[in-house]
């Protein structure tokens, strides 16, 4: 699979899901709600210069903290296809799998992509192409155990083999 | 190949039908106990719904506390307190703990006596692996794996690396596991210790109280851990003698057995420590931030607000005042503590003081009602997180620390020493 994709990338490491998604909201499950407030602590302007399809670049440790599932909803609710980061916490990481919510660790691409920056990520090949600085990074791809959910479009669909009903994206 | 296990892999083991497992791995696990409260587990329910999933894998290994914004502090969180509520009734799920017998879901759960030695544990918040003080595997997970929990019994982890951290020496006065946890979170970082088990052992560690474990293992997840375990020992015993009649069979690390690194610590000449916004790991002793002014001090959460916290912080409390421009909340983290303290006469040494005291709520901790920070302010906290508008306003600051260096700060009006006021 092959994802074409606009980056907002943000240097700062450790980036929390009460930055993701300040705990202020979290008196809803709603997406569409929750979305609106998508990174507002970090960044007041995210959700207006978001379009759907679009893709975050973080540096290390993004979405440590809660648990709060609502830090995916957020995200994806705001149009965000897929997190690229130097790496994540790990039920920020659990639940974006869980979820069939792409996100990828990559350190090239960390400390490399710029806002702006047009991406072609290839998913299948661990590639990442930065069509504007004209660069290339790989990554590594990702064990069958997190293609299978990505498949199945998440946890729940692969347990209860339901199939194609999760994806609000 | 190394037969040797850790603890965590033996527990995970025994949960999975293996007989040996190395990090890496994934299995699908039996769960033990299920917990859940009112602001993740609405969704899971929601899932479970919408898919028309109408049972559940066994009622009595739930435990429902609403605990993060009740007393509900309005109509939308009123709601999700009610959809956990309505969840419970139509389950016929006993163990819900409903406003005026509930607390903060971790204080709850081991006092109890849901948390067993070896077993497993779960729930969708990340301070659950504060259980891993009773020997028990016990992490946070999100709301879908809520969901997969609450329908199957069952949940994929994939093995964690395991951490040993020793902690020797002679624990100075107004020293106190809070003090530990921040040093070791400030050493390593708080990735430093990401996607694996942080194991605790050694003289200071088999010293402390059950309560005061709790503290070390409650914030695991601060340095990127997916758990904290402690092996039990007679203490977890004694804690665990009239609050259960279940039989337990404790587990052990093997000598021997894997560790990807081992750290020790002697915390002789450790000092009371306080942990700077906006990370945990940010912390230096509580002298070096003496001019620091505050506008509020909390005592309590799933971190520091049991019987033990209270009783240190009234100590410092008795016989002085809440300083004229600082606000001091108490808030015990469960009934049955809240019950103690007041038996105790600790709300007269806190009221007396000039302290406001609560019903127990995880409120003030996550920003969420009572005791929210104004643009600008700063608090010294007993709780876990001092993150970017953690407590409130973006531009409000959190200070991390034990309860007698916040009792002290509370009555300095400024970040202050405990052992200057004792």
């Amino acid at each position: 699979m092959k994802l074409k994709a606009k980056a907002h990338t943000y240097n700062k490491a450790h980036i929390n899901t009460d930055e993701i998604i300040p705990a202020r909201y979290l008196n809803t499950d709603d997406e569409e709600e929750l979305a609106k407030h998508a990174m507002e602590d970090i960044d007041a302007n995210f959700v207006d210069n978001v379009k759907v399809g679009d893709v975050i670049v973080a540096a290390q440790d993004f979405g440590c903290g809660s648990s709060r599932e609502h830090a995916i909803w957020a995200l994806r609710g705001a149009g965000i296809r897929a997190v690229i980061a130097g790496s994540f916490a790990r039920i920020f990481f659990r639940n974006g799998i869980n979820n069939g919510f792409i996100l990828i660790e990559c350190q090239d691409a960390s400390k490399k992509v710029s806002t702006g920056d047009e991406l072609e990520i290839d998913l299948d090949g661990g590639t990442i192409k930065n069509l504007t600085k004209e660069e290339e990074y790989s990554f590594a791809s990702f064990p069958p155990f997190v293609l299978e959910m990505l498949s199945c479009k998440g946890l729940l669909n692969k347990i209860t083999k339901l199939g194609d009903t999760n994806d609000k994206s | 190949m190394n037969k040797n296990m850790t603890i965590t892999e033996k527990i995970l083991a025994a949960h999975s039908g293996r007989k040996h497992l190395v990090p890496g791995d994934i299995v699908d696990a039996t769960i033990d106990i299920f917990m859940g409260h009112d602001v993740t587990t609405p969704a899971a329910i929601s899932m479970l719904e919408e898919r028309g999933i109408e049972s559940v894998f066994d009622k009595d290994k739930i435990v429902l506390v609403p605990d993060h914004f009740v007393p509900n502090k309005d109509i939308k969180s009123a709601e999700l307190a009610k959809r956990l509520r309505d969840f419970a009734s139509k389950h016929d799920i006993k163990n819900y703990y409903e406003v005026g017998r509930n607390g903060v879901c971790h204080a709850i759960l081991p006092e109890k006596g849901f948390v067993l030695p070896g077993t497993t544990i779960v729930c969708p918040d990340s301070h659950t692996c504060t259980h891993g003080a009773l020997g028990a595997f016990s992490t946070g997970i999100g709301s879908t794996d809520a969901a997969a929990v609450l329908a199957t019994g069952k949940l994929w982890f994939k093995i964690p690396e395991s951490m040993k951290f020793i902690v020797e020496g002679d624990l100075p006065e107004c020293v106190y596991s809070k003090d530990i946890i921040l040093e070791i979170i400030r050493d390593i970082g708080v990735d430093g210790a990401l996607y694996r088990a942080m194991e605790f052992c050694g003289s200071i560690i088999d010293d402390l109280s059950i309560e005061a474990r709790m503290t070390i293992t409650n914030m695991a997840i601060e340095a990127g851990g997916k758990s904290g375990i402690i092996a039990a020992d007679k203490k977890t015993d004694d804690y665990l003698k009239g609050r259960t009649n279940k039989r337990y069979t404790p587990v052990f690390s093997d000598d021997g057995a894997n560790y990807v690194e081992v750290r020790e610590y002697d915390v002789t000449t450790l000092e009371p420590m306080v942990a700077a916004p906006h990370l945990p790991s940010n912390s230096k002793p509580a002298g070096k931030y003496k001019d620091v002014k505050i506008d509020q001090v909390v005592l309590g959460s799933c971190t520091n607000g049991r019987i033990e916290d209270l009783r240190i912080a009234a100590n410092i409390m008795k016989g002085n005042c809440v300083a004229k421009n600082t606000r001091m909340l108490v808030i015990p983290a469960s009934t049955d503590i809240w019950r103690q303290a007041m038996k105790e006469g600790l709300f007269d040494i806190f009221a007396e003081s000039g302290a406001g005291i609560s019903i127990p709520t995880c409120g003030p901790c996550l920003g969420g009602h009572m005791g929210v920070l104004a643009n600008g302010e700063r608090c010294v906290a007993t709780t876990n997180r001092n993150f970017v508008g953690r407590m409130g306003h973006p531009k409000s600051e959190v200070y991390l620390a034990s309860p007698a260096t916040a009792a002290a700060s509370a009555i300095a009006g400024k970040i202050a020493d405990p052992r200057e006021y004792i």
